[in-house]
């Protein structure tokens, strides 16, 4: 079989090939090689479109809004690429990825790209290439992307790395206003989307999550927004684009935007830096006798573990 | 410990096409084929052949599982088939479950469709099936 080479594969990418994406995105996803070297070659195409992550416990409507919100978007004349994330099984290593039953469109329209993506053991609510498979769309040509995080625990703050603006989505009756305080799911949001808000209890919940963003402070002077919405007789979706917007807005025009967009790079560098790091190292250690001699000496307590790391970590340093 | 080997899990897109509303079955050999470690897109209930075969290109899936009932498979299952040669996807492997009476399997087949399995298949042939499939030994 002919694979092409990288750079034939940017050009069908940027043409507006969704086979060449299809395939771009299984070798990211997979670390392939192949991949690393579209990345590279594809990433000044990138960093420009709106990236808006929607995040929440599971069950709350995010796939069911995104069908909504694509449709908004094509109806616009915006093209839109969805990237949709399940849990994988920690057992099987297997999933069932089922956010695009609720995408309905037309199978024809070239304006929409949806991908499903297993997160393959990564904590966070994302999977690993989660970030890179967004860029792969935003070079691809799409106007908008939009990410689907893994049903939300309070901790899953991952998508605060890779959205440009974060839309958490809540239901009515989660809980009393204390659990607006808690840290982690609740600081990230630059929208709220207040879903299912049919039910009763949505216009408390509204106004709990009023409170919260009243309180501030916003390290960058953005004051959370707070939408309601409803999927099965839709509502609010205009309002929820329009506050999406008005995020996307504020960052164009704040300075403090600049400095967090290289604050981002940095932590993404510095996190590949310590995988690759990482992963050399335990190649090592079971390759080169140096190494394997220092692990000895810890094992047998003539050194302590901290102590062998920095051995290992300084310049020039032959193992002993 | 070892470097991090990222073996792709096997990708496969389990949909019904065509008016049928029964979907237990589907779903059972879903969970069964995840459990099997594979990577399953559900894409449900009621889908044309134009969007099962934009699905399996946008997944860029390995296998796709044909679910039917409703006996409209000599109608869809060959267009589907047609569409999937059009695309380029024809490295992209079908097999199907269902209603379907053995003079059409042995016509389906001829089509290019793997594998049929009717209503007395197990769990566990499907699954057996479904990974010789992938690994390109059946």
């Amino acid at each position: 079989m002919s694979r092409p080479r990288p750079s034939t594969a940017a050009a069908a990418i940027v043409r507006g090939d969704r086979r060449a994406l299809a395939k771009a995105i299984t070798a990211v996803e997979s670390g392939a090689p192949a991949g690393d070297a579209l990345l590279r070659e594809l990433y000044p195409r990138t960093g420009r479109i709106p990236i808006v992550g929607l995040t929440g416990p599971l069950g709350v409507g995010k796939s069911s809004l995104i069908n909504l919100l694509v449709a908004h978007l094509r109806s616009n004349g915006r093209s839109v690429g969805v990237v949709a994330v399940d849990p994988s099984s920690p057992f099987s290593g297997g999933s069932v990825l089922g956010d695009r039953i609720r995408l309905d469109r037309r199978a024809d329209d070239p304006g929409i790209f949806f991908r499903s993506m297993a997160s393959r053991g990564a904590s966070g609510g994302l999977a690993d290439a989660t970030r890179d498979v967004a860029r792969l769309l935003e070079a691809a040509g799409f106007d908008v992307v939009l990410v689907e995080t893994v049903g939300s625990g309070q901790v899953d703050v991952a998508i605060r790395g890779v959205a440009t603006t974060r839309v958490v989505v809540l239901v009515p009756h989660l809980g009393d206003e204390v659990q607006t305080l808690k840290a982690g799911l609740f600081e990230i949001a630059d929208v709220f989307c207040v879903n299912k808000s049919d039910l009763p209890g949505a216009e408390t919940a509204e106004r709990d999550l009023a409170e919260l963003a009243s309180l501030g402070p916003a390290p960058d002077g953005w004051r959370a927004r707070i939408v309601r919405t409803s999927t099965t007789a839709p509502s609010g979706i205009p309002q929820l684009w329009s506050a999406i917007e008005a995020h996307e807005a504020f960052l164009a025009a704040s300075p403090a935007h600049a400095a967090e967009r290289r604050r981002r790079l940095e932590e993404e560098i510095v996190g590949r830096v310590r995988e690759e790091v990482a992963r050399r190292l335990a190649e090592r250690l079971e390759t080169d006798p140096a190494l394997r001699r220092l692990v000895d000496r810890v094992l047998a307590r003539e050194l302590d573990p901290r102590t062998a790391a920095e051995r290992l970590v300084a310049p020039g340093h032959r193992g002993r | 410990m070892k470097a991090k080997a990222r073996a792709a899990p096997v990708r496969v897109l389990i949909a019904k096409p065509g008016l049928d509303g029964h979907d237990r079955g589907a779903k059972v050999v879903a969970r069964a084929l995840r459990d099997a470690g594979m990577e399953v897109i559900y894409a449900g209930l009621r889908q044309t052949p134009e969007e099962i075969v934009r699905a399996a290109v946008e997944e860029d899936v390995d296998l796709i599982g044909l679910s039917i009932l409703s006996g409209a498979h000599m109608a869809l299952f060959p267009r589907v088939m047609a569409l999937l040669k059009k695309e380029k996807g024809s490295r992209i492997k079908v097999f199907a479950g269902g209603i379907i009476p053995d003079e059409d399997a042995s016509r389906l087949r001829r089509l290019g469709i793997r594998a049929i399995f009717g209503p007395g298949a197990s769990l566990g042939e499907i699954v057996q099936t479904a990974e010789r499939l992938a690994r390109g030994t059946a």
